[in-house]
């Protein structure tokens, strides 16, 4: 049962990316695509942890962990970048 | 110490003694030619104590491996040619070094003179001393690059400069050839040893690499010692000082050329080609050199073209392949120095004294200064080969060797042409007696001449007295002479040199050359002026022709290559590239490939699409910078997950690090900078770029595709195996870092620190300069979002921070065994610390740490190295690892290896280095009127509402 769940939640996940791909190609505005980027860095763990449980192993997990600590601070520095110019006031 | 020992230390003697006088010139001047006679000595006596049983023939070698992989040993040997050389270049650099004293005026660098000295003696030494060509090689080298520093010497002289560039574009010439040569020579042989070589002389000369290899050693000798058609180099060097004319172009370096065709003698010599090049180039040269000393005016002028007949004769007589004229060399080697030597350092005390060296306004010296008249006339005859003096007496040996020569079944040319040198060499010598030292005294000397005092002349009386005694006595020589020439030839000669020689024809020969010598003088000048009149080929014109010549060449192909633009270098690049791969591909060696295809699944589709529809993003957006960055961190997102799921998870982290790192980079400077990049190149251009772009994609896709379809060895199986049981860790990627390459790894973290520091400084310099003034009047303006430090944003920070320290801790100490390590480690502490400073700003940051970014890449660098060294320590080499398992209860048993110790300056290094330029570039803003805030957050709820004060300060009122 797990097996069809997980795949189930990959393929929406992917779904996910490939709209996320649309609004970075299609903008219109460069929120929209820092905010794709930021959607697809969040799919993205989504899919490994998911892959992790379709694996049984806990190295994907902590991957992922790793990745969302990190991954949200180019978001952090690009809408710095917007709103103040300088991202390191 | 045993004997054998103490080659080396000769060796390197006069290198560590270079060391001394820079030091020493602070107590003045005595003490710092003291210091720079005090190695020179040493080294003498330690060769003293080596000389009785190299006197009996023993040669004593000794071997340190350096780089065995290439041949290169650190090997020395000496046998009596090595000794006799050897002994030449300490003596007289023992007298120079007196001389000097005297000669240099006290607005000369003493220190700089003995240093540079020294560094020449050393690498003179080590040519006579080294037993493997290779280790020859280097200080032949080192002889060109040292003596280009004393030519050089008077650096505001500009015959100097031009003249120390000459000898070292001419000798460094010779010196590529030469390394060619020596290299085939080795691979002839199969050893890179001279012992080896030299008696391998048959199997050489068997070998059909023998004439490549011959010209091309040769090509080295002769520009060394200034043989023809090279000989234009020496006369110009004379702009050094006298004690370096006297010790480089007379004595010692000069005579490598003819050292290394004397030391190759059982190796190369015996042979037809030997004979034609080697005796040819030494008749022409030793004729011309004579012909032109007669008609220069400037002493040391005269004096240099003297040394270039002199090296030709020397050359020829070694050409001629047999061992009389061999020993007749090496005797000649020696009346050289002695003569030659003294006769330069006179020239120099004339010079110093009269202040001019020109023959034409001297005159009548002899009652000014009689005893250096004296010195100069007993040298002079001695130069001339005058019966009495000892260059007759090897002169006469000379004659006597090219009356036994048939050249080209000819067998008058080559007595004739040496009579002709000889002849020459008699009018030089004696013009250079009686034109300077006799005749009238006059009163138009730019300077009132006087002796000098003893210190100056004691050198040049010296070895004048040895001139009159082998004169009087060469059989006193034998020995030596014998010594030397047993190791020239290979086989124990016992020479007997004598005054009298019988009614040969070589006495004949002398007679001739002595009367008509005389004739020429005395007709010195009609002579001169019709050599004046005659169309002559000045050697430095045409070498200047040459040179910007080939300037000139090399500048047009530079200009189509490489224009200073970075398309055209990478096209350039790229374009090559594939054409060479895809020849290499269509040469049909592609083996069928081994492996299947993987299965895809859906997802991977997806992700690849990603990023390959990203990086086409990025082309057509590059113009807008900043979308353009957005699009390159999803290729890097893209890359960080692909790793993950090809089970590279440490890679992975690092790699979304680093791109966090880098976008941040990015964004600070492109603050400062156009946010669209202008249309620069025309469409034609473009799609030119744009074709190579995508043709050097597709095969780098199609190398990738291929390698990865195909089984190969690597050395990854090893890494693999080897990894717990070698390096005590199960991490393989993190024990190659710190252990198997813990090499690479150790230069990387110091070029990453110098990087770090290298921003610091360019940062520094970029703000005094006038770009900082612009900045500086660029005005800021407040025009943007007032959120500046979101409260949010500040708690989610303020949050952030121990757990990603926590975690860095951890990734780094885990890094042995597990996905992890110092580099990772690293990078997650400074993005922690990075949000701090995006978060709560610039200036309330850095009051809060107090550790300098510098220090940390110091500390880092330091650690790892004393890691290392802490390896020597253990007598195991550098950087070796150590590992344990200690077991502390209540905690489990753990791994102690001194990698993580290693890693740690890893870790720091790299922390540093990230903080710091990060640090430096955002410190840009605030130079442009930026204003910084004293509080961490726009509105803090906990403290009373301030409605009317920003808390916004310029950075100076803010610390």
């Amino acid at each position: 049962m797990i097996a069809y769940a997980v795949t189930f939640a990959m393929a929406c996940f992917g779904i996910g990316l490939v709209f996320s791909l649309w609004r970075l190609l299609r903008g219109p505005t460069r929120a929209d695509r820092i905010l794709s980027l930021d959607t697809m860095v969040i799919n993205f763990i989504a899919i490994l942890v998911l892959y992790g449980v379709a694996n049984g192993t806990k190295v994907y997990f902590e991957a992922s962990m790793l990745i969302a600590m990190v991954g949200f601070v180019s978001t952090v520095a690009f809408c710095r970048f917007l709103l103040r110019g300088d991202i390191i006031e | 110490m045993s004997e054998i020992s103490l080659l080396p230390i000769i060796a390197i003697l006069p290198f560590v003694g270079a060391l001394m006088p820079g030091i020493v010139i602070r107590a003045g001047r005595n003490a710092c030619a003291a210091f720079t006679a005090a190695p020179t000595l040493l080294a003498l006596v330690m060769l003293g104590t080596l000389a009785p049983s190299v006197y009996d023939g023993t040669v004593y070698t000794t071997h340190f491996s350096w780089i065995p992989q290439l041949g290169l040993e650190a090997s020395f040997f000496l046998d009596g040619l090595g000794l006799m050389f050897a002994c030449m270049i300490l003596g007289v650099g023992l007298l120079i070094t007196l001389y000097a004293r005297f000669y240099l005026s006290g607005d000369d660098p003493m220190g700089q003179f003995y240093t540079y000295l020294l560094l020449f003696q050393g690498a003179m030494l080590g040519i006579t001393l080294s037993d493997n060509i290779l280790l020859l090689l280097v200080f032949w080298e080192l002889t060109s690059l040292s003596s280009f520093l004393l030519i050089g010497y008077w650096k505001h002289l500009p015959e100097g400069r031009q003249g120390a560039r000459m000898a070292l574009t001419v000798t460094g010439a010779g010196g590529l050839a030469m390394i060619g040569g020596m290299l085939i020579l080795g691979d002839i042989v199969g050893s890179y040893n001279l012992t080896d070589i030299l008696a391998a002389g048959d199997q050489i000369k068997a070998s059909e690499w023998y004439l490549p290899a011959l010209i091309l050693i040769l090509l080295g000798a002769f520009t060394k010692s200034a043989q023809f058609p090279f000989h234009f180099w020496l006369p110009h060097a004379m702009a050094a000082p006298t004690p370096v004319s006297a010790y480089l172009h007379s004595a010692t370096m000069v005579k490598a050329g003819v050292f290394l065709m004397a030391r190759m003698w059982p190796a190369l010599a015996g042979t037809s080609e030997w004979f034609y090049i080697v005796a040819t180039i030494g008749l022409i040269t030793m004729v011309l050199g004579a012909v032109i000393a007669l008609f220069k005016d400037d002493l040391k002028a005269l004096l240099a073209f003297s040394t270039v007949s002199h090296l030709g004769l020397l050359t020829m007589l070694l050409g001629f392949g047999t061992k009389a004229a061999a020993v007749a060399a090496v005797f000649h080697i020696l009346n050289h120095l002695t003569f030659k030597a003294a006769l330069f350092m006179s020239a120099g005390i004339v010079d110093h004294e009269a202040k001019t060296r020109d023959i034409k306004q001297l005159g009548g010296l002899r009652k000014l200064m009689p005893i250096t008249a004296t010195i100069a006339t007993i040298t002079a005859l001695s130069m001339a080969g005058i019966p009495l003096f000892n260059g007759f007496v090897s002169k006469e040996m000379m004659l006597e060797e090219a009356t036994h020569t048939v050249w080209w079944e000819n067998p008058w040319i080559v007595p004739a042409l040496a009579t002709l040198g000889a002849v020459f060499s008699v009018a030089y010598s004696l013009r250079f007696i009686f034109h300077t030292f006799d005749g009238p005294v006059r009163d138009d000397y730019p300077a009132k001449p006087h002796d000098p005092p003893f210190g100056m002349y004691a050198s040049p009386a010296f070895l004048a007295i040895f001139v009159v005694i082998l004169g009087l006595f060469p059989g006193i020589a034998d020995g030596i002479v014998g010594m030397a020439a047993s190791a020239v030839i290979g086989e124990t000669v016992h020479p007997h040199l004598a005054l009298w020689h019988g009614f040969k024809p070589a006495l004949y020969m002398s007679i001739v050359a002595i009367v008509v010598g005389i004739v020429l003088l005395l007709l010195h000048r009609p002579l001169d002026a019709a050599w004046l009149a005659a169309p002559r080929p000045e050697a430095k014109r045409l070498f200047d022709d040459l040179i910007r010549g080939v300037v000139g060449l090399t500048r047009r192909v530079n200009d189509v290559l490489h224009n200073g633009a970075l398309s055209r270098y990478l096209a350039i690049f790229c374009a090559s590239t594939v054409a060479i791969g895809y020849l290499a591909y269509s040469g049909g060696g592609l083996l069928p490939a081994t492996r299947e295809m993987l299965p895809t699944p859906p997802l991977a589709i997806v992700a690849w699409a990603l990023m390959v529809l990203a990086t086409i993003l990025v082309v057509v957006l590059h113009r807008t910078r900043f979308a353009a960055l957005i699009a390159i961190s999803v290729i890097g997102l893209v890359i960080s997950i692909g790793f993950v799921y090809l089970s590279a998870p440490d890679l992975a982290l690092t790699q979304i690090s680093v791109e966090t790192v880098t976008i941040m980079l990015l964004l600070l400077a492109l603050h400062f900078l156009p946010k669209e990049t202008p249309v620069e190149s025309s469409i034609g251009k473009r799609r030119l770029d744009g074709l190579i772009a995508i043709g050097s994609g597709l095969g780098i896709g199609a190398l990738a595709y291929a390698f990865m379809m195909r089984d190969f060895s690597s050395i990854s199986g090893y890494h693999l195996a080897n990894s717990y049981e070698g390096g005590g860790g199960t991490n393989v990627v993190n024990v190659i870092l710190v252990d198997f390459r813990g090499y690479d790894t150790y230069g990387e973290i110091i070029v990453l620190g110098i990087a770090g520091l290298a921003i610091y400084a360019l940062m520094e310099t970029l703000l005094s300069g006038p770009a900082g003034a612009r900045l500086r009047n660029s005005g800021y303006n407040n025009d943007r979002s007032h959120d500046r430090h979101p409260l949010m944003m500040v708690i989610a920070a303020r949050l952030m921070l121990p757990i990603a320290g926590v975690v860095g801790i951890y990734i780094f100490l885990r890094g042995h065994n597990e996905p992890g390590g110092g580099f990772v480690a690293g990078l997650v502490i400074s993005i922690a610390l990075l949000i701090q400073y995006m978060a709560s700003g610039f200036a309330w940051t850095t009051r809060r740490q107090r550790m300098e970014y510098h220090g940390l890449i110091g500390f880092g660098v330091v650690i790892a190295g004393l890691t290392g060294l802490g390896a020597i320590l253990a007598g195991t080499p550098f950087l070796t690892s150590w590992f344990t398992y200690i077991h502390l209860p209540p905690i489990e048993e753990f791994e102690f290896a001194t990698a993580a110790l290693f890693d740690l300056g890893v870790f720091l290094c790299v922390l540093g280095a990230v903080m710091l330029m990060l640090y430096s570039l955002s410190r840009l803003a605030r130079h442009s009127g930026e204003t910084v805030n004293t509080e961490p957050m726009d509105y803090d709820p906990s403290k009373a509402p301030t409605f009317f004060e920003d808390g916004y300060r310029t950075e100076e009122e803010g610390r």
